[in-house]
């Protein structure tokens, strides 16, 4: 009775973040529910590490692709969670019945973001359980808590894309157009064999790759990775959200005078 | 010889008439209006000096086939999309405005809605964007969703996410709301169900603009009917009008007159043949009649009505297919 008659109060100045709240725990329920989300998200991940690392137990690349899979992880789950879900609800016209209710824009924003670092957050988790465990690998305390920052952290650029993806890629060639962006980026930045096994010319392109400096600053937690630098990499991660929110912004605007 | 008067036919309406489609006051204030609005989808312009005004309390029914611009109207009016020229103003205010948005409730044409949240989940998620909701159970019962709250909304039936959707416009206990074909796939229990709860709302001095492409629809809910082709407003009244208006009255009888001359009679806008009969549409179909049983001795099978909406509609659009 009381939370009631403090809910209905106009000034209320916790409102928005009850709202945020509560839409990014359904949010983050709607993800979980759609197996084809969750399970292949935190699925794919999980099966490579059961492959390639625990194949090399206890030797230094079960340690390196702890941080490879995890950059995979932060990266799927947002281009899956939020391209390929929000371009669904564009098209459906869901999206349209959300902006003509009062929700705040940054509310709607946030949970998406929120939910899809607790799906990185989730697969770090995993991994690290996995590796200290079947992969016989040494993780300290330390070095997990790193990495759930670098997930967490690295969940912004990455849904940035996401939403730039959703307002560009028609939702029934969605999933097809993410997997042609986000395989080849995984394998030229290093989430899956160390860059300077790769082709040359390949070499040369990676670090004008966002994934190549998320790889980087991940990398380094174990030191495959030099530690100078970061604040580079740093940098190029959020030079790019600028621009992938720039994009995305100018993109939903120019559908919206279209009226699609 | 059966004749049906055009009193009897009043009458029988007027029964049908519930108490919430009583005549909205024509001096109420203005809710929603369009002043003048363009609004332009690359080189097409899909609104092209537009006029609108809802009054308070009032049920207004946006009629047009495809393309008319019925659509657009609603986006504009709920702030989703800007016009080119004129303006829009919703409840005194910007329809992009938040405090606007808080009194507005929308039912818009949706393909698919999230299905992996249960309809509660959905209801309570809605009812946490306004300051002031519904109670959830009254959203529920509004809405006609008793029984189906634990449901997902992909296990739903078409009419049963219609009525979610219905149930999501209710959430904020909206003054305004916004139903964009509102019945598709509505079962005609839901359907009617659904009619009584649009009548309420207007009894209670809520307004409600409703686009649809059922007359039935239109004819059975709204104070007034607005008539857009092309972009423009063709004409507007109440549903009476609009069909005395357009079509008067019809008459269908067996005549030996010929066609030229019943066209001839005054009033007479249009005789079609009908199997052995006539169909004579006239706007003063009592001095049409006494001229025919003057002329036609042996005129039988009389009957005269009002011709439906329908009639009106396609006379209005030009015979358009009214899809």
């Amino acid at each position: 009775m009381s939370t009631d008659t403090l809910a209905v109060q106009p000034n209320d100045i916790f409102r928005p973040l009850r709202i945020l709240l509560k839409e990014t725990q359904y949010e983050l329920a709607r993800l979980l529910r759609t197996r084809a989300y969750s399970l292949s998200v935190i699925g794919f991940p999980v099966m490579f590490y059961l492959l390639f690392g625990v194949a090399n137990r206890g030797k230094p690349v079960a340690l390196y692709l702890i941080a490879g899979y995890a950059c995979m992880g932060v990266v799927s789950a947002c281009l899956f969670g939020i391209g390929l879900a929000l371009a669904l609800e564009r098209a459906q016209g869901w999206l349209d019945l959300k902006r003509a209710s009062p929700m705040p824009r940054s509310a709607f924003l946030g949970a998406k973001v929120v939910s899809c670092a607790a799906f990185a957050l989730i697969i770090v988790a995993v991994l690290v359980a996995l590796g200290t465990s079947l992969g016989g690998i040494r993780i300290t305390y330390a070095q997990a808590a790193a990495l759930a920052g670098i997930a967490l952290a690295g969940s912004i650029p990455f849904a940035a894309m996401g939403f730039l993806i959703a307002f560009l890629v028609p939702p029934n060639a969605g999933p097809g157009i993410i997997n042609l962006i986000y395989l080849p980026l995984s394998f030229a930045s290093g989430f899956w064999i160390p860059v300077r096994f790769l082709p040359h010319w390949l070499q040369v392109m990676a670090p004008a790759l966002p994934t190549y400096h998320l790889a980087q600053i991940a990398l380094a937690v174990f030191g495959f990775a030099p530690a100078g630098g970061m604040a580079v990499h740093w940098a190029v991660l959020g030079g790019f959200t600028v621009l992938m929110v720039a994009a995305a912004w100018i993109t939903f605007e120019r559908s919206e005078a279209k009226g699609s | 010889m059966s004749i049906t008067l055009p009193a009897a036919r009043a009458a029988s309406e007027s029964q049908t008439l519930p108490a919430g489609a009583a005549p909205a006051p024509a001096a109420a204030s203005a809710v929603a209006t369009l002043e003048s609005v363009v609004k332009r989808y690359g080189r097409t312009e899909a609104v092209r000096g537009l006029d609108l005004t809802l009054r308070r309390g009032e049920v207004v029914a946006l009629l047009g086939p495809n393309g008319a611009g019925k659509t657009t109207a609603v986006r504009l009016l709920l702030g989703l999309i800007s016009p080119d020229a004129g303006r829009v103003r919703v409840l005194g205010q910007d329809p992009r405005a938040a405090r606007a948005r808080i009194r507005i409730g929308a039912m818009l044409q949706v393909a698919r809605v999230p299905e992996m949240l249960l309809v509660r989940e959905h209801i309570e998620l809605f009812r946490s964007y306004y300051p002031h909701p519904l109670p959830a159970a009254e959203v529920v019962r509004r809405a006609g969703l008793e029984g189906i709250e634990s449901r997902r909304l992909g296990e739903l039936s078409g009419g049963q996410r219609q009525r979610v959707l219905f149930g999501l416009a209710l959430c904020g206990d909206p003054d305004l709301v916004f139903l964009d074909e509102p019945s598709v796939g509505m079962d005609l229990p839901s359907r009617r169900r659904l009619w009584d709860e649009v009548r309420g709302l207007a009894a209670a001095g809520k307004s409600v603009l409703l686009t649809t492409h059922y007359l039935e629809e239109a004819d059975a809910l709204a104070h007034r009917v607005v008539v857009l082709e092309k972009g423009r407003l063709l004409c507007e009244g109440t549903p009476a009008e609009i069909r005395q208006s357009v079509c008067g009255r019809r008459i269908r009888c067996v005549t030996r007159l010929e066609p030229d001359r019943l066209s001839a009679l005054p009033s007479v806008t249009a005789v079609k043949r009908d199997r052995e009969a006539v169909i004579i549409h006239a706007e003063r179909a009592e001095e049409v009649l006494r001229r025919l049983l003057q002329e036609d001795p042996s005129l039988h099978g009389l009957e005269v009505c009002a011709a439906p909406l329908e009639d009106a509609f396609l006379a209005l659009t030009g015979g358009d297919s009214h899809r």
